[in-house]
């Protein structure tokens, strides 16, 4: 590995009580770094729910069990469809940011958290019916696994839509970011793409077995 | 520039006590507290050592030192069976937990990685703060659970299933609800803190400190976080779906409401491996910087080390199930993780060698931090030894939940979270707290707790061989471990010894902290960047950011003056004679 020039830095605070100006380039920066970190750990988090359920899953005969409705798979398709497009704008936003286009970015921020809002409106309107239905989170195995994995996602989706909305919330004010500041709309985008990519393994798995 | 250096430490000579010693911001204070944190838990789970262990030599007889605790958890000082099981379990809940990851990560990972690295704080400073005040809350819930209705986790630290997942096996209820939360609390701190770990190395480092300049410490600082944060997951989705089977009725662990208790332990295991090596690597990196410095000579094989870690690291993923040989898991499975299981003390076995090459024909230096590191090494190898017997299916059909179990992994956890973390203490105190502690107190500290340790565990591997189990009431119920109980009450009295064998110590560690000599900024002549800076260690750590010019272990290099190079200073030119 080759040495990075030796220049000894004086102290420099960039505000966010992080401390920049030690190395001579930054590969990345800390806080996507942090997140990305984090992302990481989610993904094994899923991982765990995801055994859980393919275990359990295995152990039992008959999926649903006797008396427990079936999953609502068609809306869920159209559901899966809002949100996968919702990625897709979040990809435009990230993009308009890099050209600098402010007003670009806060459509397409707004776009992403309208299709997320519909997301888990709808979720949250199955929900209810599946609960009319007689499907718990106690009602049996099949009914605790929905649940949790899914329940997990939503929150996932609930979390990643509140720092949307800050995003989208100095986005709108205009001056908060541009092309050579835009780590906020950076993080929002990874969290955002990874409770989307996340998803249709979910619902795979959930919904279509 | 100095200037805003001056007035950035004035600014915070202003600032209040509580911004400045309890919600602090500046990763030295975190380090402490976590310290302090860890310290106070040790003698806490301590004391519940002690309960155990009377209990074990002379069942149902009343503790001495037990009688202030009220009925029903305990009666005039007889321990009942119920706060037995609740002792066990959280005897080793906090100390795996509690003591040893605050300690070898929390205090000395927080205390050192800026410094090491030489970085004015972590990444997140205030993330930081964040994390300590999570294991703080974490630790009162797990205190508090002692004082629930029901009384606290009683299901062993492993907190099996379908034992855990009902309140009606163990008659605790919010006891264990309260020792799951404040786990999930554990880990989130712990997540907070490897998010620091690794952002403040890979993006903080020093001019001139690359990766393969970095002291072995912080390698092992951050495999462990990297191995924590990719083990934790799955068991924070077991733990939810735990306290969802004991809160709302699910049945994911009940076998009569369609769940599988195996679940449980895979969960429980794959994350309960990686994290023995969580505890361990942190503390012989503390050896791996103290064994160069004391015999003055470079580490043998530095890079060896690092990738012998990771294999280990990789590997520590695939050896769970030689926790569940006989738990009645698929018999195919067995040998695969037996394979890996033994493959695994391979990179140790290669550390271990490391180790001995780098004191061989050294000038040693029998100073306490030194004394500590080279008992880190020894009783290491026992428990290292004792795992492959353990790995053997053939073998651990025997001795699994057996004594020889037990005196295995405290044969691997001792030495790495007291014997590494002690050695660390002695090492860095002077830095850390600017005074020398007293050689002498620590030596005896040293030999008391080495000699009672092994009077303790070494019997217990006898135990174990004779067939005794573990986590059992009363030993005398049965007739064939009647005749052992003499070697019972001779580790208890071990035991005993052990803990009165702390007390040089904590004399020692105030009486030095307030009365000791002071300490020089550099009182070993180590080359790490931690003693570059002055003692006490300044807010925002160095003046200027130091310049690395090569690697941390420069001891006694041929044609220089001084058998030590500091990180920060260049190689001197051979002195002409
Ligand atoms: C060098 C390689 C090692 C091997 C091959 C090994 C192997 C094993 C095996 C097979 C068991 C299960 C025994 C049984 O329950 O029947 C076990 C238990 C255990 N080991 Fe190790 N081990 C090693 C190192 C370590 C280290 C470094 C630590 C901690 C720092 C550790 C901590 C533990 C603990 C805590 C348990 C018992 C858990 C319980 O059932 O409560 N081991 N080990
Ligand atoms: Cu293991």
């Amino acid at each position: 590995m080759s040495d990075i020039a030796a220049v000894p830095q004086p102290l420099q605070k960039n505000g966010k009580g992080m401390f920049a100006g030690q190395r001579q380039e930054l590969v990345i920066n800390s806080s996507l770094f942090g997140l990305l970190i984090f992302i990481g750990t989610e993904i094994m988090f899923f991982a765990g729910l995801i055994s859980v359920f393919m275990i359990i899953r295995a152990g039992t005969d008959t999926w649903p069990p006797a008396g427990q409705p079936l999953l609502p798979v068609g809306i869920t398709t159209i559901n899966t469809i809002f949100l996968l497009v919702s990625g897709f704008t979040m990809y435009l936003a990230r993009k308009a940011i890099g050209h600098n286009n402010t007003k670009a970015l806060t459509r397409w921020l707004g776009l992403t958290a309208l299709l997320g809002a519909i997301f888990l409106a709808v979720q949250g309107s199955e929900w209810v019916r599946l609960i009319s239905f007689g499907l718990t989170i106690s009602s049996s195995t099949y009914g605790g696994t929905f649940y949790t994995l899914i329940g997990c996602h939503g929150l996932h989706v609930l979390g990643a839509m509140i720092a949307l909305l800050r995003v989208l919330y100095k986005s709108v004010r205009g001056t908060t970011y541009s092309s050579s500041n835009r780590t906020g709309v950076e993080m929002c985008s990874a969290y955002w793409f990874f409770v989307v990519a996340i998803w249709p393994i979910l619902f795979v798995l959930v919904y279509l077995n | 520039m100095a200037e805003q250096a001056t007035s950035e430490v004035q600014h915070t000579e202003q600032m209040s006590f509580v911004r400045k010693y309890i919600f602090s911001v500046d990763h030295k204070v975190i380090g402490k507290q976590y310290l302090f944190l860890s310290l106070f838990m040790a003698l806490v789970a301590g004391t519940m050592a002690y309960y155990v262990r009377w209990q074990l030599a002379w069942p149902e007889t009343a503790v001495p030192g037990a009688g202030w605790i009220p009925e029903p958890t305990a009666f005039s000082g007889i321990i009942p069976p119920e706060f037995y099981n609740a002792l066990v379990t959280m005897h080793g809940t906090i100390m795996v937990f509690f003591v040893g990851m605050p300690l070898l990560l929390g205090a000395f990972g927080n205390y050192l990685l800026p410094l090491m690295v030489g970085a004015r704080d972590m990444a997140f400073p205030r993330l930081n703060m964040m994390s300590f005040w999570t294991i703080f809350t974490a630790s009162l819930c797990m205190i508090a659970s002692f004082f629930v209705e029901g009384g606290s986790a009683a299901a062993g630290w492993t907190g099996y299933a379908p034992l855990s997942a009902d309140p009606i096996y163990t008659g605790v209820t919010w006891g264990l609800n309260l020792w799951i939360i404040g786990l999930a609390l554990e880990f989130t701190s712990f997540l907070m803190g490897g998010i620091n770990f690794l952002t403040t190395t890979v993006t903080m480092r020093a001019p001139g400190m690359t990766m393969l300049r970095l002291p072995l410490m912080v390698w092992m600082q951050i495999t462990a976080a990297v191995l924590f944060m990719l083990s934790v997951g799955p068991l924070v989705a077991g733990a939810i779906l735990l306290l969802l089977d004991r809160t709302v009725g699910t049945g994911f662990f009940l076998p009569g409401k369609g769940g599988d208790p195996l679940l449980w332990q895979h969960l429980f295991w794959f994350f309960g491996h990686p994290e023995v090596y969580v505890v361990l690597l942190p503390g012989i990196g503390a050896v791996m910087e103290i064994l160069p410095v004391f015999s003055r000579k470079p580490i043998f094989g530095y890079r060896t080390i690092i990738w012998s870690t990771m294999v280990a690291g990789v590997l520590s993923f695939l050896v769970w199930a030689h926790h569940m040989y006989v738990s009645g898991m698929d018999p195919n499975l067995v040998m695969p993780f037996s394979i890996t299981t033994i493959l695994i003390s391979v990179p140790f076995a290669v550390i271990i060698f490391a180790f001995m090459a780098t004191l061989w024909g050294g000038s040693i230096e029998f100073k306490t931090p030194m004394l500590y590191a080279i008992g880190t090494v020894t009783t290491f190898i026992i428990g290292g030894v004792t795992g492959i017997f353990n790995g053997s299916p053939p073998v651990d059909i025997f001795i699994h939940d057996t004594y020889f179990v037990v005196s295995h992994f405290h044969f691997t956890l001792f030495p790495s979270v007291f014997l590494g973390g002690f050695a660390a203490l002695y090492f860095w105190f002077p830095k850390m707290f600017g005074k020398m502690m007293n050689e002498t107190l620590g030596k005896i500290h040293f030999w008391w707790t080495m000699i009672c340790f092994n009077l303790v565990f070494i019997p217990m591997f006898v135990l174990g061989m004779g067939g005794h189990m573990r986590r059992i009431y009363n030993p005398m119920q049965y007739d064939f471990l009647k005749p052992m109980q003499g070697i019972n009450q001779f580790i208890t009295y071990s035991a005993i010894l052990l803990l009165l064998g702390q007390i040089p110590f904590i004399v020692n560690f105030f009486w030095s902290m307030f009365g000791g000599k002071k300490a020089g900024d550099n009182p070993w002549n180590a080359n790490t960047l931690e003693w570059a800076t002055t003692t006490p260690v300044p807010h925002e750590n160095f003046d200027t950011i130091p310049t690395v010019y090569h690697g941390p272990y420069d001891y006694s290099l041929p044609n220089q003056n001084e058998d030590w190079q500091p990180q920060h200073l260049e190689k001197e030119p051979a002195a002409v004679a």
